[in-house]
């Protein structure tokens, strides 16, 4: 094995949740990777909204994921489009399609960019990466 | 078959105009702007005094107000912008095709000007970047910083699941580039490029090779609309472009192609084999031909490519005959709107023979227009 590493560029944004979106980013400082589900009718829902789309409802419970999933899709930046690739291409993207189901965003930590393929078995690993900022990263499946 | 509603065919393109195409245009984006509507109202034969609506792109900087100042406009009835981002244009259409159909307004320009690579740039996020704020703040911090980043995204999946080609993308940028080749005004026109040269290019947010991509260009362009009589009346002896239909569909982008295009084809009474000439917006080639397939034109699109059936002189599907956004400019889907009242107006510089009824979308499925040719 490789002892790749991904190193994440200083100069990409933090998230700055929204209301609906903080307990998702809470949760991530405790190490837990959680979803919206309608407390009504049960739907997992991500991104996180104000009103549910299948009832309406307004309350919702955030339930925690087992945190494995696989790669949906994934793009490599070859070029520095933007300031904050200076210096870090290429730099890989993924998609990552949950076992539960929901599909998020993220970067994988161990894979470099012209090994990830689409399917690949991955689990989240927890990053902090500023002060009091945790991201969900993710890592091949062992 | 159930009647054509009656807003079908009400309502005209009677003009349209553009600014020449740059890296650097060395004027503003409201200098552009009017410019562009200038050169519209004089091929429609209109005085700006009789123009009393105007619409523009959201992230367009030329604000309603201050066109209407430039030009001289004294009253002004309708205005308003739709908001996303540069895939708009044909729900413009369909907004201000609309109001004139219901009287609240008679003459409706259509307008963008921008400086889109001496200014503000797309490609590098300097428009719809969100600083990890709303929807960003679970995308750009992982370095889906631009518009392309997300595209690519759905590209790749989109690959893996049909199985279409880097190749296929390639053969119809080749096929647009031929169509710049014979258009004066394109960016690309003194510039040949072959399949080999496609495939050679560098990957910039891979899967997008540089030939996938769309141009940067400072520019202007504008359409006038009108009532189909008011046309008939003024423009005696010149083909226009009818609004045959006009269809929005969202939420979202991509995936409301189909539900967009049902209703397109059944307020227009047309068959897809009925269109003569297609625009598809092209920021990125592959969506051309995941468009093509979403809208129902062809099943396989990438092997329409392949065989040439994209081109302009084939007698496949003749698509982005202009040059599209990839080859003559990237003025977020006014060109093509342009090319596609050309089209049936018989001027375009890759003329397909009697054009009738020519389609264009302006943003993977977020609307499209079909225009029919109409002699005054």
């Amino acid at each position: 094995m490789s002892g790749w590493r991904f190193k994440r560029p200083d100069g990409l944004p933090l998230p700055q949740p929204t209301e609906e979106a903080q307990p998702f980013f809470d949760a991530l400082r405790e190490h837990r990777l959680v979803v919206q589900r309608c407390a009504s009718c049960e739907a997992l829902v991500h991104p996180p909204r104000a009103m549910c789309g299948t009832c309406r409802a307004v309350r919702f419970d955030w339930v925690a994921m087992r945190g494995a999933g696989t790669v949906y899709s994934h793009v490599v930046t070859r070029q520095a489009v933007h300031p904050a690739f200076a210096g870090h291409t290429p730099l890989a993207t993924v998609e990552v399609e949950l076992a539960e189901g929901p599909r998020l965003y993220s970067n994988l930590v161990d894979v470099p960019p012209e090994e990830i393929v689409i399917g690949m078995a991955v689990e989240v690993v927890f990053v902090a990466v500023a002060e009091g900022v945790v991201l969900p990263l993710f890592r091949r499946a062992h | 078959m159930r009647p054509r509603p009656a807003f079908s065919n009400a309502v005209a393109v009677v003009g349209v105009g553009e600014t020449d195409y740059s890296r650097e245009s060395g004027r503003s984006e409201l200098t552009l702007a009017l410019q562009a509507i200038g050169a519209a109202l004089d091929d429609a034969g209109i005085e700006p005094r009789e123009v009393d609506g105007l619409m523009k792109w959201w992230v367009d900087t030329s604000l309603e107000a201050e066109v209407a100042a430039n030009l001289g406009i004294p009253d002004l009835a309708w205005w308003g912008e739709i908001n996303q981002a540069g895939n708009v244009g044909a729900a413009l259409v369909a907004h201000a095709a609309a109001a004139i159909f219901a009287g609240l307004a008679n003459v409706v320009v259509i307008y963008r000007g921008v400086n889109g690579r001496s200014g503000r740039r797309y490609g590098r996020g300097d428009v719809t970047g969100q600083r990890g704020r709303g929807a960003g703040a679970f995308s750009e911090p992982y370095g889906l910083l631009t518009p392309q980043h997300g595209l690519a995204m759905a590209a790749r999946r989109r690959m893996f699941e049909t199985g279409i080609t880097s190749r296929q993308f390639g053969a119809q940028a080749v096929a647009q580039r031929r169509h710049a080749n014979r258009n004066p005004r394109a960016t690309f026109h003194d510039r040949t490029l072959t399949l080999e040269e496609h495939q050679a290019s560098r990957f910039v947010i891979e899967p997008f090779r540089l030939f996938d991509c769309c141009l940067e260009t400072d520019g202007g362009g504008a359409l006038v609309l009108a009532s189909a009589d008011r046309a008939q009346a003024t423009a005696a002896g010149r083909p226009l472009a009818l609004v045959r239909a006009a269809a929005q569909s969202g939420p979202g982008v991509g995936a409301p192609a189909k539900r967009g295009a049902e209703r397109l084809f059944d307020m227009a009474g047309l068959s897809r084999a009925d269109i003569d000439v297609v625009q598809i917006y092209d920021h990125f080639c592959p969506f051309v031909l995941f468009a093509l397939e979403d809208y129902g034109f062809v099943k396989d699109a990438g092997r329409l490519a392949e065989e040439g059936g994209t081109e302009w002189a084939g007698d496949g599907v003749p698509v982005n005959t202009s040059g599209g956004h990839l080859s003559e400019a990237y003025l977020q889907g006014m060109n093509h709107l342009i090319e596609a009242v050309r089209q049936v107006r018989g001027e375009s510089t890759a003329q397909v023979p009697n054009a009738t009824f020519s389609f264009c979308d302006t943003g993977i499925g977020a609307g499209a227009v079909i225009f029919e040719r109409f002699e005054t």
